[in-house]
């Protein structure tokens, strides 16, 4: 990889974060993940943004429920393997129109070395689609950007709820 | 023993600015029935959410103060709610648990609190300091005076009330109706 290349490829999260700075998302609730690190990092450094670790993923959606309720746009952050914890919690979403912003790192699709990994990986778009939320994925470092920018807009403007996953190639295969 | 809908009636009587979040079952009948408010957030689902919807309202909203209003066998299926409240410690939220010991909506089974789960120092063993029970009528006057005024931590207060069903009273089930009025009362665009 050359250096273009190279600066590239790490950059993704900070084009997340700018996005999410620019559309004034003020609570971030996450449960902690290794394709996310780098952005939980700036989210926590960043004073206009709270950041709020879960202990479960379906507890974000109802947190980000009451911040719609407050008037605060928020985002979710996590791994494939928590989006079937969130799917009774959606309910909240699909009954109230409440908008969602989920940005979610890709496990068992591209390189896992951990089988257990790959049943939720395989499912996590068909577990959104359940609950009638709208996937978008993002496959290159370049398209991240934008990818989560349409996302933003669909949700914060259109009151949509929206999952963008990122996928595994992108952040790369976990190593051992 | 304490009656669910004189303590809930209690406590919404000097609500004052407060923001009311309940949870699925009797608990929201019980605010439906001290009288409709926009400022009300009925949950007809989403169990284990309430004192979450709270939380997320409590940071959004942190010149008001923010009441839960949830049963046990809801907070039971939330545990970690009271880990993640703690984090946050946003100083307007309290969560009141009306605790009956049991599961009404479903038949009556008796819940892990009725067999000997303590949520009040579960809350406590998260990080919650302000959490305690109350079993009368002297500590309800006490929570009551609390509501209005947010203190400097988050206050989970357990409430031991009396089995016995009381008559439903069946607020509005559309929720997107439910989110716009209440988001209507605080002067936000829905």
């Amino acid at each position: 990889m050359d250096g273009a290349v190279a600066a590239e490829a790490l950059a993704w999260p900070d084009a997340i974060f700018a996005e999410l700075r620019r559309w004034d998302v003020r609570q971030v609730a996450y449960v902690p993940d290794g394709g996310h690190a780098r952005l939980i990092r700036a989210i926590h450094a960043d004073a206009a943004m709270r950041a709020i670790p879960l202990t479960t993923e379906e507890e974000g959606v109802a947190v980000l429920a009451g911040a719609a309720l407050g008037g605060q746009r928020g985002a979710l952050l996590m791994q494939s393997s928590g989006v079937g914890n969130c799917v009774n919690m959606l309910s909240l979403v699909k009954s109230c129109a409440f908008p969602l912003l989920a940005l979610v790192t890709m496990r068992g699709e591209w390189g896992e070395f951990n089988p257990w990994q790959v049943p939720m990986g395989s499912r996590t778009e068909a577990a959104f689609g359940l609950m009638d939320v709208q996937v978008r994925r993002a496959d290159r470092p370049d398209e991240v950007g934008e990818t989560v920018a349409a996302a933003a807009r669909m949700v914060f403007e259109g009151g949509s709820a929206v999952a963008v996953l990122l996928s595994q190639r992108l952040i790369g295969a976990k190593v051992f | 023993m304490l009656d669910r809908r004189d303590v809930v009636a209690r406590l919404l009587k000097d609500r004052g600015e407060a923001l009311v979040v309940t949870g699925l079952g009797a608990a929201t009948y019980d605010v439906a029935a001290a009288g409709d408010d926009p400022r009300n957030f009925y949950l007809w689902g989403a169990m284990g959410g309430a004192a979450l919807v709270g939380l997320g309202l409590a940071l959004a909203q942190p010149d008001r103060p923010v009441m839960v209003v949830t049963g046990d066998g809801e907070q039971l299926m939330g545990l970690g709610a009271f880990a993640t409240i703690a984090v946050q410690a946003p100083p307007n939220l309290t969560v009141v648990v009306l605790d009956n010991g049991l599961y009404g909506e479903t038949g009556g089974q008796r819940s892990h609190a009725g067999l000997g789960t303590d949520l009040a120092a579960v809350a406590r063993g998260c990080g919650i300091q302000q959490a305690w029970r109350v079993a009368d009528a002297a500590g309800v006057e006490a929570l009551a005076a609390t509501i209005a005024t947010p203190g400097a931590a988050p206050r989970v207060a357990v409430v031991a009330v009396d089995p016995a069903e009381a008559p439903r009273v069946l607020p509005s089930r559309d929720g997107a109706v439910l989110r716009g009025r209440f988001q209507a009362a605080l002067g936000l665009a829905a």
